[in-house]
């Protein structure tokens, strides 16, 4: 399936949940927040949440300055 | 209330608008709001809502003016480096508007002061310049029920969400649920931070801040703004309670601050 994450499309295998896909791109989830078309995706659903062909995904960094 | 014949001069511009008058207005002069953190946003945010009229502005901050503050930090200046960063953003709400009330917090936002800093104010907030700062302040305005509006800036990049679980909407925690590892995020003492983009996000969370006390038009809780300076990319996207937030979800672990709190990792 085609997923675009921060602007970018990629291949990845069918049936992939979130916390597959952050595992798979090197991505400490305690680091980000992801959206998924437009929504954040609560925390307790990553491994719940299946990833759909044409998802267009966006890594929000944790920043924390003041 | 009555206003004087300088006020209804100093705030016309704001009683010419239909979603604020003077009923507004007044609204604004008698409102409460708290502050944390006299730098890159709170300098912006604690000057409009001074000039706006906001009639008692909390402010906390225990650290003094540096030289390196002030490439952002607009509340200080050249001539007042040394004072205590509240004392001397009281001077620049002073010389701007002789109606507001600073009321100076000189001190470090912890488990055991804050509960009581918040006691008193309608609105909160969160311009503070670490994480653990943002964490314990989350879960105390959601124990105590009071609206948070806050915002982050590192290098070229700002965020801004207003939470209010007390009205059903997500906190800090259903975003980012815990504070990142040490280490792993940079400061902006680290990465830096353009001096403008604290304006920027410190301006619309003074926006914010009285579109809540006034309770017009749609505001921030439920959506996180992202702000992009490189780009000159602005996205909104939606943010829903998460079910497993371990704060504000029904099923929450936190319900206390006895909780950890990381140690600072990202001094402004």
């Amino acid at each position: 399936m085609k997923l675009t994450i921060n602007g970018d499309l990629h291949d990845h295998p069918d049936g992939l949940t979130l916390q597959e896909l952050l595992h798979a791109i090197g991505l400490d989830a305690r680091k980000v927040a992801v959206e998924r078309n437009r929504e954040i995706v609560p925390k307790s659903q990553y491994g719940d949440v299946v990833l759909a062909d044409g998802d267009a995904l966006e890594i929000v960094h944790f920043i924390g300055g003041g | 209330m009555d206003f004087t014949e300088d006020q209804i001069r100093r705030y016309a511009r704001h009683i010419l608008l239909p979603e604020v008058g003077g009923t507004g207005q007044a609204t604004l002069l008698g409102s409460r709001v708290l502050v944390v953190g006299a730098g890159g946003l709170g300098s912006p945010l604690v000057l409009y809502l001074a000039a706006a009229g906001v009639g008692t502005i909390g402010l906390v901050d225990d650290d003094t003016v540096d030289l390196s503050n002030l490439q952002r930090q607009i509340a200080h200046t050249t001539a007042r480096l040394g004072m205590a960063k509240v004392d001397s953003a009281a001077e620049a709400v002073a010389q701007i508007n002789p109606d507001v009330r600073i009321i100076r917090h000189r001190t470090r936002l912890d488990i055991d002061n804050v509960l009581g800093l918040l006691d008193g104010y309608d609105i909160v907030a969160d311009g503070s310049d670490n994480f653990a700062t943002r964490f314990l302040l989350n879960d105390a305005c959601h124990f105590a029920r009071k609206t948070l509006v806050s915002a982050a800036i590192l290098r070229f990049d700002g965020q801004l969400s207003t939470y209010k679980t007390h009205a059903g909407g997500p906190c800090y925690r259903c975003i980012f649920r815990e504070p990142p590892p040490p280490g792993q995020i940079p400061s902006c003492a680290e990465a830096g931070v353009l001096g403008a983009v604290a304006g920027t996000l410190g301006t619309l969370q003074a926006t914010e801040v009285v579109k809540e006390l006034l309770g017009i038009g749609t505001g921030m809780s439920g959506q996180l703004l992202i702000y992009d300076a490189l780009e000159t990319t602005f996205r909104t996207v939606r943010v829903k309670p998460d079910p497993g937030c371990p704060l504000c979800g029904p099923a929450p672990t936190i319900t206390t601050l006895e909780a950890p709190y990381a140690p600072n990792v990202c001094a402004g």
